[in-house]
């Protein structure tokens, strides 16, 4: 419904006081009652958030429609965007593009590739771990195998074709591992294949030796990484970890971890055994996958909560390696979100939640696998329903605040009641109140 | 003075029995022997300096320890001119509706053998036992066509009998009176009130801290949480059972749970438990029997399809069909007033001479079985472990729950305790709930079945069998159905039918166990 009412009195709620006698001293006889109540909701309504979006999932829509936000078309004068990926291409690209108002806001960062396509992410830790070792920061400290100690958690990984050679180097070091390629720009396990012989990725070896100027379609691009071939087993399965991660801000960087993530289980028992290696039901963990499985259940989806996953953990392994976990998964984010700040296009008018991949070995080291722009919002089952609507009630809570027409002026600080499930990741910079997330005192003193 | 000390001593004497055929006690003989060696031990005072050296290296902890353990399931006294059914059960209407109502689970466990034309057990052919073996890690992935069996029966048949129960020498044609119960029940067994439950679980009170209130986010650690996880790995370094008891009834850390339940059911991993595990492995993979698929179907029935447990499918698997095999779970006969069933060898029936119990282990699985080993899975991820503990709980506690007796933590004395204690303290609800045909029992009856297997968050559920083993009783689970009837009581004084009473308490995951208990006991006016 389109909206288009020049209040009268900006700011000022007219009201009818009781008994008041409405003819004006002009002596032109008072509005009708239902010309005021008209006139009255039609300002009102030019006071509500007008929202778009060009993905159809309840959990979004119901959440825009409890708040009493106003549905418009793209070409209208819309507040609040939640877009796909190709939709935000087109707003910031050269050709299509077009200027966002100081009251619009949408929900992902123009170059949110940086991150979330499995190249550029790789590229930019590698990177951001460079330049801390330049600059002798004891972040960037090695162990005595040439190791980062605190900064190796995204497996050994290789660009293909470009780094082929390179690859191959790394592949022969080492003949009987597991290497998993994975397409840079898709989702949803498509196109994933797990490799133990050279022979196998033949085809990405020719183009590189081909003239340097042949340009690579970014639809073959594909990355390799060293296979984890140990996962952290529960009843004798293979699961990943989902965590959602809101960013508000990446200079300054603020970002928070919403608490109610979830382990997704394969359907099969793990094995390593190479026979195995095409069953993708036994190593990938995508529920776009396994709910294709024979044994996939629609009960509970082969989801397990974070919190189930830490009681079983602490209950069997104890309270220490559990805790230092979970402390690592949250250095893990922070760390990767700093790689990429200084390449993001911080715009104002952008916030971003993230769907992050995590895989957890059997010696309890976390290993981030990727980061995706655009997690999912189907529900599987009924729990997950609630999760998602509750994910994206928290979201916007923190992102539009108070659910009143957006500034993006604003300082971008949301107050502790609106945190919901949330928990502060990374401030900065610190807030003058006691903070929730103590351990990255390191940061917070930048 | 003297009846009672001739009382004790005799205890002593059947424990010192019972104890004499352990493992145990050739262990304390060899270290006897052994210690004999050391040049602390002199012959002027052999029996003192043994004692002594027992005591130094901790094995006069593990003699306590087993003592201990043999207590919590020692029966009641009785009249030394008791007969040996008298002491499981004294009430002779108890122990002939518990005969007919085994009669009828034989009966149609037989009857479904008869329909199908499955023996009762059989030995498998050696091809199949390859596979069994090769498949023994998943055998979740085995799908059996079990469509032609039913579970033998359910908790909700086992609540007719229940409500059928009756006391022949029991006249209740008094009028109605504010006296009258009002429940299903209908037997006079002696339950506790509210201010005795608040004797018997003085640790539960408002001024003392507790694991499920007091270790949430908001309070300090240091308050309370600290000190109880120190005091707690000082009680596993003590290595005593009686410690652990006692300091389990206020929760355990997750940490130290697993240790510490081992401790008080009194199960280190010897390694002659692991061989014992692995022969009731072998029988499993040699021999079929009938109550597998009847375990199957459970497990695929509920574990499965449970958001916190289908993880643990192929262990409940493990545990269970080495359960069904395992005759030392007989031993719990002993003091358990139920029969294991019998069977007779093809073509012999009615000869003695040719009866076996069946299944070996004396226990034929219902609907819902295999929720009593699911929560386990949490704390321990060896199958050998997790079959001991479970085992140990079953011949403790689990047991109760499916048998008529009129022990206090007998499920007739748990739902007479859920009944009067609504009826007593919640009187508008009970009555309101009657009216329109809800009787409350008819809802909380699967709930203490399960001992809240299945309906509560697993966190929760571990917390309160925390205090299942702290007290050695199951009376807290009628207290929590109680509590949980209070905390929904201004829904439920809403609702006018059965299924709308249902709906209302369909789901008490998100239910916090401690509190709902704390409030119930001791923050209720009564």
């Amino acid at each position: 419904m389109c909206v288009d009412v020049q209040a009268p009195n900006a700011g000022v709620r007219p009201r009818l006081r009781q008994g008041e006698d409405q003819r004006r001293e002009s002596g032109r006889p008072r509005r009708t009652w239902l010309s005021l109540w008209l006139h009255g909701s039609l300002w009102r309504m030019a006071g509500r958030v007008k929202w778009v979006t060009d993905i159809e999932k309840s959990v979004l829509i119901n959440n825009f429609e409890k708040r009493g936000w106003v549905q418009v078309s793209e070409n209208e004068d819309w507040n609040f965007y939640w877009m796909s990926v190709q939709t935000i291409r087109n707003v910031f690209s050269v050709e299509t593009g077009y200027r966002l108002a100081d009251d619009q806001i949408v929900n992902h960062f123009p170059n949110h590739y940086e991150l979330t396509r499995k190249d550029l992410m790789v590229k930019n830790i590698k990177r951001y771990r460079k330049e801390l070792e330049k600059e002798g920061s004891p972040l960037a400290e090695k162990d005595d195998n040439g190791k980062y100690l605190y900064l190796d958690f995204v497996p050994v990984t290789y660009m293909l074709p470009a780094d082929y050679s390179l690859f191959v180097e790394e592949f022969r070091k080492s003949p009987s591992s597991t290497w998993i390629m994975k397409p840079c720009g898709k989702a949803q396990g498509r196109g994933i294949f797990l490799i133990n012989k050279l022979s196998q990725i033949k085809k990405w070896s020719r183009d590189s030796k081909t003239s340097s100027f042949v340009s690579q379609s970014t639809k073959e691009a594909y990355v390799i990484s060293l296979y984890i071939n140990n996962p952290l087993l529960i009843g004798g399965r293979k699961f990943d970890l989902r965590l959602y991660v809101l960013v508000s801000t990446y200079r300054p960087l603020r970002c928070y971890m919403y608490k109610l993530g979830f382990c997704r289980f394969c359907t099969v028992r793990y094995t390593p055994s190479t026979s195995e290696l095409d069953n993708m039901f036994v190593h990938l963990t995508n529920v776009a996958i396994q709910k294709h499985g024979e044994d996939y259940n629609h009960i509970h989806g082969g989801k397990w909560t974070v919190s189930n996953l830490r009681l079983y953990l602490e209950s069997t392994r104890g309270r220490e390696v559990t805790s230092k976990l979970f402390d690592e998964i949250h250095w893990i984010i922070v760390q990767s979100l700093k790689a990429v700040a200084p390449v993001m296009n911080n715009d104002k008018h952008c916030f971003e939640c993230y769907g992050y991949d995590i895989i957890i070995d059997d010696k309890l080291k976390p290993w981030l696998i990727e980061v995706n722009a655009s997690p999912s919002l189907t529900s599987s089952t009924a729990n997950d329903r609630i999760l998602k609507y509750n994910l994206i009630n928290d979201t916007l809570n923190i992102a539009v605040p108070n659910g009143e027409v957006p500034d993006c002026k604003w300082n971008k600080s949301p107050p502790r009641e609106v945190l919901g499930n949330y928990e502060i990741l990374l401030e900065s910079p610190p807030r003058r109140s006691v903070r929730s997330c103590g351990f990255l005192t390191q940061e917070s003193v930048q | 003075m003297l009846q009672e000390e001739s009382d004790l001593s005799l205890i002593i004497a059947q424990i010192v029995q019972k104890l004499k055929g352990s493992n145990l006690y050739a262990q304390l003989e060899r270290q006897a022997w052994a210690s004999l060696q050391r040049p602390e031990i002199k012959l002027e005072s052999l029996k003192e300096d043994i004692k002594e050296f027992f005591k130094i290296t901790g094995w006069e902890k593990k003699l306590q320890n087993a003592v201990y353990s043999e207590l919590s399931v020692f029966p009641l006294p009785s009249h030394p001119a008791a007969p040996p059914e008298h002491l499981k059960e004294p009430f002779l209407y108890m122990r002939k509706a518990l005969g007919s109502w085994e009669k009828r689970i034989l009966k149609s466990l037989n009857s479904m053998c008869t329909e199908l034309s499955i023996p009762l057990a059989r030995k498998r052919p050696v091809a199949e036992q390859k596979e069994l073996l090769n498949k023994w890690n998943e055998m979740g992935t085995d799908e059996p066509d079990l469509s032609l069996f039913r579970p033998v029966y359910a908790p909700k048949d086992f609540l007719e009998v229940l409500i059928n129960l009756r006391n022949p020498n029991y006249e209740n044609g008094d009028p109605l009176s504010f006296r009258t119960h009002l429940g299903l029940i209908q037997v006079p067994l002696k339950v506790k009130d509210i201010p005795e439950l608040k004797e018997y679980f003085v640790e539960l009170g408002l001024n003392t801290g507790q694991l499920g209130i007091d270790d949430s986010t908001q309070v300090p650690p240091e308050l309370f949480e600290n000190e109880h996880v120190r005091i707690g790995q000082k009680v596993l370094a003590e290595q005593d059972s009686a410690a652990a008891q006692q300091y389990i009834r206020q929760g355990s850390p997750t940490a130290l749970r697993a240790e510490l339940w081992a401790l008080i059911l009194n199960i280190s991993g010897q390694p002659e438990d692991i061989l014992y595990y692995e022969q009731l492995k072998t029988n499993v993979i040699q021999y079929d029997l009938l109550v597998d698929r009847l375990t199957y179907k459970d497990v695929k029935l509920t574990a499965s399809n449970d958001d916190y447990y289908f993880v643990f499918e192929d262990y409940l698997y493990q545990v269970l069909l080495c359960f069904s095999r395992d005759t030392s779970v007989l031993g719990h006969f002993a003091y358990n007033c139920a029969s294991p069933p019998k069977s007779y060898i093809r073509g012999k029936i009615g000869l003695e001479e040719y009866a076996v119990f069946y299944p070996p282990n004396g226990v034929i699985p219902f609907h819902g079985f295999s929720m009593y080993v699911a929560p386990l899975c949490f704390l321990y991820h060896e199958p050998y472990k997790l079959y001991q503990i479970f085992r140990e709980m079953y011949v403790r506690f689990f047991f109760r729950l499916h048998s008529i007796s009129s022990h206090p933590s007998g499920i007739v004395s748990l739902c007479l305790l859920f009944e009067s204690l609504l009826q007593t303290y919640l009187p508008q609800l009970f009555y309101h709930l009657r009216e329109i045909g809800a009787q409350p029992l008819r809802i909380s009856f699967k709930w203490m079945a399960r001992a809240f297997s299945g309906y509560l968050a697993t966190d929760q559920l571990l917390l309160l069998w925390d205090r299942i083993l702290g007290y050695n009783s199951l009376e807290i689970l009628a207290v929590l159905a109680a509590a949980v009837f209070a905390f929904r009581a201004v829904n439920l004084m809403e609702v006018t039918s059965l299924a709308a009473a249902e709906a209302v308490l369909a789901d008490i995951s998100t239910l916090k166990v401690m509190p709902l208990l704390q409030i119930f006991l001791f923050a209720t006016v009564t």
